[in-house]
């Protein structure tokens, strides 16, 4: 572990923390992007900077700012602490996060890149992410792209129709 | 190559040589970083006195002309000036966060400087996806200045912080845009990759990126983008002088406030410096017999003229309305980056020649007039009567 690793590690894993048990909303939000902007770095930190860009771009630079305005929008960021849940919903709390952890824990460990040291770390341009993209994947791009289109044009007539409905 | 072209690569070598071997690491990036640190502020510096003083001429007066010879020491006695005031936080304000919100937002303003080639040889990282860092760094810039805008406690500072966010989303997507159709052409996300592609001459001509048509409309959309990016005049709204007082940095006094200033400026030097490694070609000389001028003086004289552009539009254009600048967002900017993104795929993939400049001048000049006809019908515009005033 190098000491990069330990520092992104240390101020994502506090973001995460503060996410959780802060109390006013917008605070929340903020250091749910902290932890976001840390999970980029580290991807930039491994190598991966598709990656890490685009977690920069779409986490911290769009769905933070989403929830922020969703929340802004729908209870007012400075309402009073939201009372924590109560204990018998904690304890399933911790059994999913404990039951999440083991499962990874258990595939990164019986994973092969463990088990065979000394290969080398592929390397994986954006050249090559692109062509990949646009060639051997280029059916599920398109998918992808129609069901995004049909969404946005979703949106819109949702929005739509609530703007008329209140005129 | 002339040594002058290369010096300050040649001084950083020079010292890093000098040093003892461990901290020589250590001592090569602190030359990357320092004076990226000194230059962009020094320049913001001299960009204010030539703001003041071009917005001054421009409304037939004389500017600030009397600190140091033509006022050219105003900048020191402004900085001083936001030294000794009085910090004020307001009483119900979120203090951390109100704290927090300047600093992030000067942060992020520096690190897109990281990527820009600002002559040969000369960028700080020469990033596999450097543009896209470059766009990925500015998508925090909204948080921070919703972070100033939350914190005040201030309805007007929320109202500047709502504008602010819904603007830069708005245009961050024909600003994106209009720099893929460069990515297309270029084949590389690379910033150097991308000036070194622009890089040569056929005739007297630069192979820059604007001297195409795609490219020409493409440059247009990204200034007006990266004005509106920017919070500058004529997008200016989340300011707003008259109607919410000063946006989301009403409740910001002394340096905090500056430093607000700071970084609006340091981002509007990036993200010209970023049209300018698209659009401009970047270091390279416009002419082909100006090539023994060195790289670095092209670049920055580049964009001394692009900030100089920026002043004029500041000082002639009034200010838009919200509907009007989400109306031009969507409905004009977004289909005209689109309909460059195609035609500069057209010419990457016609023949040289004649037909490719045909088809591309057709592809922009058809969707200009098309989207203004329909922007024109849809809301009505018409030419503007004066009924008291004429």
């Amino acid at each position: 572990m190098s000491a990069p690793f330990i520092i992104l590690a240390a101020v994502t894993l506090v973001g995460a923390c503060a996410a959780m048990l802060l109390r006013g909303l917008v605070h929340c939000a903020l250091a749910l992007a902290v932890a976001f902007a840390g999970i980029g770095a580290l991807y930039l930190n491994l190598g991966a900077q598709f990656l890490g860009l685009a977690q920069l771009l779409v986490y911290v630079g769009a769905i933070a700012v989403l929830i922020v305005f969703v929340v802004l929008l729908t209870r007012g960021g400075d309402s009073d602490s939201p009372p924590l849940s109560p204990a018998p919903r904690q304890f399933t709390g911790i059994l999913v996060a404990g039951a999440i952890f083991a499962i990874l824990a258990w595939a990164i460990f019986h994973s092969f890149a463990i088990h065979t040291p000394g290969m080398p770390a592929p390397q994986a341009t954006i050249r090559q992410l692109g062509a990949a993209l646009m060639e051997s994947y280029a059916l599920p791009l398109e998918v992808i792209g129609l069901m995004l289109t049909a969404a946005l044009i979703g949106a819109v007539i949702v929005a739509m129709k609530e703007k008329q409905g209140t005129q | 190559m002339q040594p002058s072209d290369q010096v300050f690569v040649l001084l950083k070598h020079w010292l890093v040589g000098r040093s003892p071997a461990v901290m020589q690491p250590g001592v090569s990036i602190l030359l990357t970083i320092v004076p990226i640190l000194l230059i962009f502020p020094v320049l913001f510096a001299v960009t204010t006195v030539l703001e003041r003083k071009g917005l001054g001429r421009i409304q037939n007066r004389y500017g600030p002309n009397r600190v140091g010879p033509y006022g050219i020491l105003q900048p020191l006695a402004d900085g001083l000036k936001s030294l000794t005031k009085e910090d004020i936080v307001p009483s119900s304000a979120d203090r951390t966060v109100h704290f927090l919100a300047p600093l992030v937002l000067l942060a992020v303003a520096f690190l897109p400087y990281a990527v820009l080639p600002m002559g040969r040889n000369m960028v700080a990282v020469n990033l596999d996806s450097g543009v896209l860092f470059f766009f990925a760094i500015g998508a925090i810039s909204e948080l921070s200045v919703f972070m100033a805008g939350w914190s005040s406690r201030n309805k007007y500072s929320l109202l500047g912080a709502m504008r602010a966010v819904a603007q830069m989303i708005s245009y961050e997507v024909p600003l994106l845009l209009s720099s893929i159709a460069v990515i297309m052409a270029a084949g590389s996300l690379s910033t150097v990759e991308i000036v070194e592609k622009q890089s040569g001459f056929s005739g007297i001509f630069p192979h820059w990126y604007v001297l195409t048509p795609w490219g020409f409309a493409g440059f247009i959309l990204f200034m007006i983008a990266a004005t509106a990016e920017t919070n500058r005049s004529p997008f200016d709204l989340p300011e707003g002088e008259s109607e919410i007082i000063a946006g989301y940095y009403i409740e910001y006094s002394g340096f905090k406030f500056a430093l607000f200033f700071l970084g609006e400026y340091l981002g509007m030097f990036a993200i010209s410096g970023l049209g300018i490694t698209l659009f401009l070609g970047g270091w390279s000389a416009p002419l082909p017999f100006l090539t023994w001028v060195p790289s670095w003086i092209w670049f920055f004289g580049k964009l001394l003229g692009l900030i100089i552009g920026f002043i004029w539009v500041r000082g002639t254009l009034p200010r838009l309305r919200m509907d009007q600048l989400m109306n031009f967002a969507w409905k004009f900017m977004l289909p005209m980056a689109l309909v460059v993104v195609v035609s500069a795929g057209a010419w990457r993939f016609l023949p040289q020649g004649v037909t490719r400049w045909l088809v591309s001048m057709v592809f922009i000049a058809a969707a200009y007039v098309l989207l203004a006809r329909g922007v024109e019908t849809r809301n009505k515009i018409a030419k503007r009567t004066y009924r008291f005033a004429e």
